[in-house]
C-alpha cells in the first residue's frame, strides 16, 4: 500500500458485477470489449472460459461471477470483457456492465472489513468509499493465481 | 569518430575473431608445428587488436597485443608451442571473450589481466625472443607498407614485378570538404583499372563504395605506368587533395609474411574493421591467378538485421496469413473464377515469401556448438580425464531463438557427461575401455523436430545411488521407486534439488542442478529423455521443435468446436465402422493395417458439451503418431487441411493437457491446436 499512499490519487475502472462495484486501477487495464465469441479450452478451471482472438492475440478470458462464486447469471447486452495485463500475462476479465473510470483518493483506500467471510475476500485488497459508492479494490494476483 | 555506430558490428566480429582464435588454437596443439596455424591466429588477433583499440577498449587492445607477441615468437620460430603456453594464451583468449562480453553488456571492457599478462611476457622473454619482437613491433611507420598481403596477393605483386610491371601502393587522400566521395572514389578506380589492375584496397571496395571512411584510402595496384604519370592522372580526378605512390617492396615478403603494425591511428578502423582475410578487390583485379583463391568471400554478401526486427517481419507476415485464410474461405464461398485466381497466386507468392521468412531466422547449431571443443578440453585438463569430442550435424538449422536458448543447457549437460559420465583413465583400463573416453554431440533433424544428443562411454547411471539418493531427498517415496522404470529413474536426475555427484566438484557443483535444463528445454516446447546402461554410457536426448510458428494442420470438428491437428504427426485419416471397434482391457481398439491401434474418444478427452447423443455408425479417425506408436483420434468430421500460425495460449494458461497452443481461423475464431504427443503414453 506504499504506493498508494504516496500517491495523491488512483485511476481505477469501476465495474459492475452480482451489484456490487469493484474496481482495478486503470494501469493494469488494456482495454474493455464487446463479449465476442470464447473458444472453450478443455480441462482446465471453470472459471476459465476460454480464449478469445483479440486483435491476433489469443487472450483467456476469466468469468469473475465464476471466480467469486457468485450466482451465475447469463451474459447480457452489457456484460464487458475487461483485458487485464499483469506482469506478462494478459487475461480478460467477464464483468457485468463496466462504465466508469473514477479517481479515489488514495486515502480513502481502507483494508477489506474483517467480517466479510465470503470467497471473494482473499480477493480484496482494500475497498474505498467514494460519496455513497463502495468500490471493492481487486487483488488482481490472487485474482489470477490459481487457488490454493 | 561515433563509436555506437560501431560497437555492435565491433562485438560481433570480435566474437568472431576470437572463435576463430580459439578453433585455430585447438588445432594448433594438435598440429605444434604447423606455422600456417599460427599465422591465423595472428591475424585474427591483429586485426582484434587495431579494432579494439580504434574502438577506445585499450585493456582489450593490450592484452591482445601481448597475446600477439607471444604468436609473433612462435611464428619465427622463437619459441616452441608447448600445451603450457597454450594453456596461457587459451587463457587470455578467455579473458578477450570476458571482455568483449563485458562491452556487449553495456561495460566498458576493463578486467584484471594482470597475472596472464605477467605469463605472456615471460613466455615472450622466456627466450631470446625479446629483442627481436621490440624491434618488429616498433618499426617505423614510414618503412611499413600500410596495407597487408596475404600469400596469394604476394605472390601476385611478385610475379607482376618479375614480368615487368610496377607494384605501387597508392594512398589518396580526399578533400575534407568533399561531398561525393564514392563518386571521387569510383573515378580514382576507373583511372586505375584502365592502367593496370587493383590488387586490393584498404578499406575494402564495398566499404568504400558505402563511403565507410575519414579521408584517406590505400590501394595496392600493378601497371606498366610509371609512378609519377599515376600520381598526376589521379591528381585530376577533382576534390583529391594528395596521391601518393610508393612502389612495393616485394623482396620484403620473402622476409616475413606480415609487417607488424602498430599504428592504430586513424586509417587503422578502417582496414582493420574489414574481414580478416584481406579482402580481395572483387571482380576487379582480372589477373589470371584470381581463379585459384576459392576462399574468397566474392558474391556472398550478407548484412546483419536485428533479430528484432525479423521478428516484426514475422509478425507481419502471421497477420497475412490469417488474411490469407479469411480471403481463401470468402473466395470459397463466392466462387468468382477472377478472385480465386488471384487468391491462390497470392497464396503462391506467399508459401515462397514464408519460406524465405522462415529461413532468415534459422541459424547453424554450430554457433552454439563451437564453443565446446575448447570447454572439453579445459575440462579434461582440469579433471585429469582423457576426453575426445566428437561433433555431428553442425550444420543442422535451428530458429534463432532457440539457438540463444539452447547453448546454457548443453553447456550443463555435457559437464555433467564429462564430470559424471566419463571415468578417469585407470578407471576405464579397468574396465577394459580405451582410455580416452569419448564424447559425442549430434544434431540432425527429424520430421518437425531438431534433435541434440549427448552421448558418453562413460559409467553411465548407477540406478541404485539415483534412487537412493532420490528417497533420501524425498524426490520419490520407496513404494513409488518400485514402480519405476529405468528410464524414469535416469530421469530423476532432472529433478529439482538433486545432485548425484558424492564431492561437489568444481565442475558441475554450480549449485544448479539438471532440473533447471529441463525447465529452459520444456520452455522451449521440447523435451529431454536419458537412456543410460550403466558402465557402457548415457545418451540425453533433447527434442526440440524447429519452432516454425506457421505449421500445416488438418482442422477436425466435435460437435461445434475445432481443433487442429498437426500435419507432421498425422499418418492418415479413416472412416470406420462402429462394428469394426474392438474391446480390449476397457480400452477401444480398431486394427489398423494389421496393427491394433487404441481409440481416443476427443470428445472425451476433451469434455466437448454435446447438446444430443449422436449414435452414428460411422467414425471418423485420425491415425497419429508419437514415434513408433499409433493412435486413432476420433472425431466428428474432417474439415480440411490448412496452414495456420501458431500462437500460445499466453502464461496464465500454462501445461493445458493434450493443448499444444492455438491458431486464428479465417473466420477470426480460435482453434486449439492438438497436442497429439500428450495423448499417446
Amino acid at each position: 500500500m506504499t504506493n498508494a499512499v504516496e500517491q495523491e490519487n488512483i485511476k481505477v475502472i469501476v465495474f459492475q458485477l452480482a451489484d456490487k462495484e469493484y474496481a482495478i486501477p486503470v494501469s493494469h487495464v488494456q482495454g474493455i470489449e464487446k463479449l465476442m465469441h470464447i473458444t472453450r479450452v478443455p480441462k482446465t478451471a471453470n472459471y476459465v472460459k476460454g480464449v478469445i482472438n483479440l486483435r491476433g492475440v489469443v487472450t483467456p478470458i476469466v468469468d469473475l461471477r465464476e471466480r467469486f462464486e457468485l450466482p451465475i447469471s447469463e451474459h447480457e447486452e452489457t456484460t464487458r470483457i475487461i483485458i487485464i495485463s499483469l506482469e506478462d500475462m494478459e487475461v480478460g476479465f467477464v464483468v457485468d456492465s463496466a462504465n466508469d473510470v473514477i479517481d479515489i483518493p488514495a486515502n480513502s483506500i481502507e483494508p477489506q472489513p474483517e467480517v466479510v467471510g465470503s470467497l471473494e475476500e482473499e480477493f480484496i485488497s482494500g475497498v474505498a468509499k467514494i460519496d455513497k459508492r463502495l468500490l471493492i479494490l481487486l487483488h488482481l494476483e490472487k485474482v489470477l493465481n490459481p487457488l490454493k | 569518430m561515433e563509436v555506437n555506430q560501431y560497437l555492435e558490428m565491433f562485438i560481433e566480429e570480435s566474437k568472431e575473431h576470437l572463435q576463430a582464435c580459439s578453433e585455430h588454437l585447438l588445432e594448433l596443439e594438435k598440429n605444434p608445428d604447423d606455422l600456417a596455424i599460427v599465422g591465423e591466429i595472428f591475424r585474427s588477433a591483429h586485426t582484434l587488436k587495431g579494432m579494439s583499440a580504434t574502438m577506445g577498449f585499450e585493456d582489450l587492445a593490450d592484452l591482445t597485443h601481448k597475446m600477439e607477441n607471444v604468436l609473433d615468437a612462435i611464428r619465427n620460430e622463437k619459441i616452441h608451442v608447448t600445451p603450457e603456453i597454450l594453456d596461457v594464451v587459451f587463457e587470455s583468449v578467455d579473458h578477450l571473450e570476458e571482455m568483449v562480453m563485458d562491452i556487449a553488456n553495456g561495460g566498458d571492457g576493463k578486467r584484471d589481466v594482470s597475472s596472464t599478462v605477467a605469463q605472456l611476457k615471460r613466455i615472450e622473454s622466456g627466450e631470446e625472443a625479446i629483442p627481436e619482437i621490440v624491434a618488429t613491433t616498433s618499426e617505423t611507420p614510414s618503412e611499413a607498407s600500410v596495407l597487408e598481403y596475404d600469400g596469394f596477393e604476394q605472390t601476385v605483386i611478385t610475379q607482376s614485378t618479375e614480368q615487368g610491371f610496377n607494384a605501387f601502393e597508392i594512398s589518396v587522400r580526399l578533400r575534407e570538404d568533399c561531398l561525393l566521395k564514392a563518386a571521387r572514389v569510383f573515378m580514382v578506380f576507373e583511372i586505375l583499372e584502365k592502367d593496370g589492375d587493383v590488387i586490393k584496397s584498404s578499406p575494402t571496395v564495398e566499404r568504400l563504395e558505402d563511403e565507410q571512411f575519414d579521408q584517406q584510402f590505400y590501394v595496392a595496384f600493378v601497371t606498366k605506368e610509371s609512378a609519377e604519370d599515376m600520381q598526376k592522372k589521379l591528381m585530376k580526378v577533382s576534390e583529391v587533395e594528395e596521391v601518393n605512390v610508393a612502389t612495393i617492396d616485394h623482396g620484403k615478403f620473402s622476409e616475413k609474411e606480415y609487417e607488424v603494425h602498430n599504428e592504430v591511428a586513424a586509417t587503422a578502423m578502417l582496414e582493420e574493421v574489414a574481414t580478416p582475410a584481406p579482402t580481395p578487390v572483387p571482380a576487379k583485379s582480372a589477373t589470371p591467378a584470381k581463379a585459384e583463391k576459392s576462399h574468397a568471400p566474392v558474391g556472398n554478401k550478407t548484412i546483419r538485421v536485428n533479430i528484432e526486427r525479423l521478428d516484426i517481419l514475422m509478425n507481419l507476415f502471421e497477420e497475412l496469413v490469417i488474411d490469407r485464410g479469411r480471403l481463401q474461405s470468402i473466395a470459397t464461398e463466392v466462387n468468382h473464377t477472377e478472385l480465386n485466381e488471384t487468391v491462390e497466386r497470392m497464396s503462391r507468392v506467399m508459401g515462397d515469401l514464408q519460406t524465405i521468412i522462415l529461413t532468415m531466422r534459422m541459424v547453424p547449431v554450430e554457433t552454439v556448438f563451437n564453443r565446446f571443443p575448447k570447454m572439453i578440453r579445459q575440462l579434461s585438463r582440469d579433471l585429469n580425464k582423457k576426453i575426445n569430442l566428437e561433433i555431428i550435424g553442425a550444420e543442422t538449422e535451428l530458429d534463432r531463438t532457440v539457438i540463444d536458448e539452447i547453448g546454457d543447457p548443453l553447456v550443463h549437460l555435457i559437464r555433467n557427461s564429462v564430470d559424471h559420465g566419463i571415468e578417469n583413465p585407470t578407471a576405464r583400463r579397468a574396465k577394459g575401455k580405451p582410455e580416452e573416453g569419448t564424447v559425442e554431440l549430434r544434431a540432425y533433424h527429424s520430421g518437425n523436430y531438431v534433435f541434440i544428443e549427448i552421448e558418453d562411454d562413460g559409467a553411465g547411471i548407477n540406478r541404485e545411488k539415483v534412487l537412493a539418493k532420490a528417497i533420501a531427498k524425498g524426490v520419490v517415496t520407496q513404494e513409488q521407486s518400485f514402480l519405476m522404470s529405468d528410464k524414469q529413474i535416469n530421469e530423476l536426475i532432472l529433478a529439482s534439488g538433486f545432485s548425484t555427484a558424492d564431492v561437489i566438484s568444481d565442475v558441475s557443483g554450480r549449485g544448479v542442478g539438471l532440473d533447471v535444463v529441463k525447465t529452459t528445454i520444456e520452455s522451449l516446447g521440447g523435451n529431454i529423455s536419458i537412456e543410460s546402461t550403466q558402465d557402457v554410457g548415457s545418451i540425453f536426448s533433447i527434442q526440440l521443435p524447429l519452432t516454425l510458428s506457421i505449421i500445416s494442420v488438418m482442422l477436425v470438428e466435435i460437435e461445434k468446436e475445432i481443433y487442429a491437428i498437426p500435419l507432421s504427426s498425422i499418418i492418415e485419416t479413416s472412416i470406420i465402422r462402429s462394428s469394426d471397434i474392438m474391446n480390449a482391457h476397457n480400452q477401444k481398439v480398431i486394427d489398423f493395417r494389421g496393427k491394433v491401434v487404441p481409440l481416443v474418444f476427443l470428445e472425451e478427452i476433451f469434455e466437448v458439451p454435446r447438446k444430443e447423443l449422436q449414435d452414428d455408425e460411422f467414425h471418423s479417425v485420425v491415425i497419429v503418431r508419437k514415434g513408433e506408436k499409433l493412435a486413432g483420434l476420433v472425431v466428428d468430421s474432417f474439415i480440411g487441411q490448412q496452414e495456420i500460425v501458431l500462437k500460445s495460449l499466453g502464461n496464465y494458461l500454462t501445461n493445458i493437457f493434450a493443448i499444444s497452443g492455438a491458431t486464428i481461423l479465417g473466420n477470426g475464431k480460435v482453434a486449439l491446436i492438438v497436442d497429439c504427443n500428450a495423448l499417446i503414453k
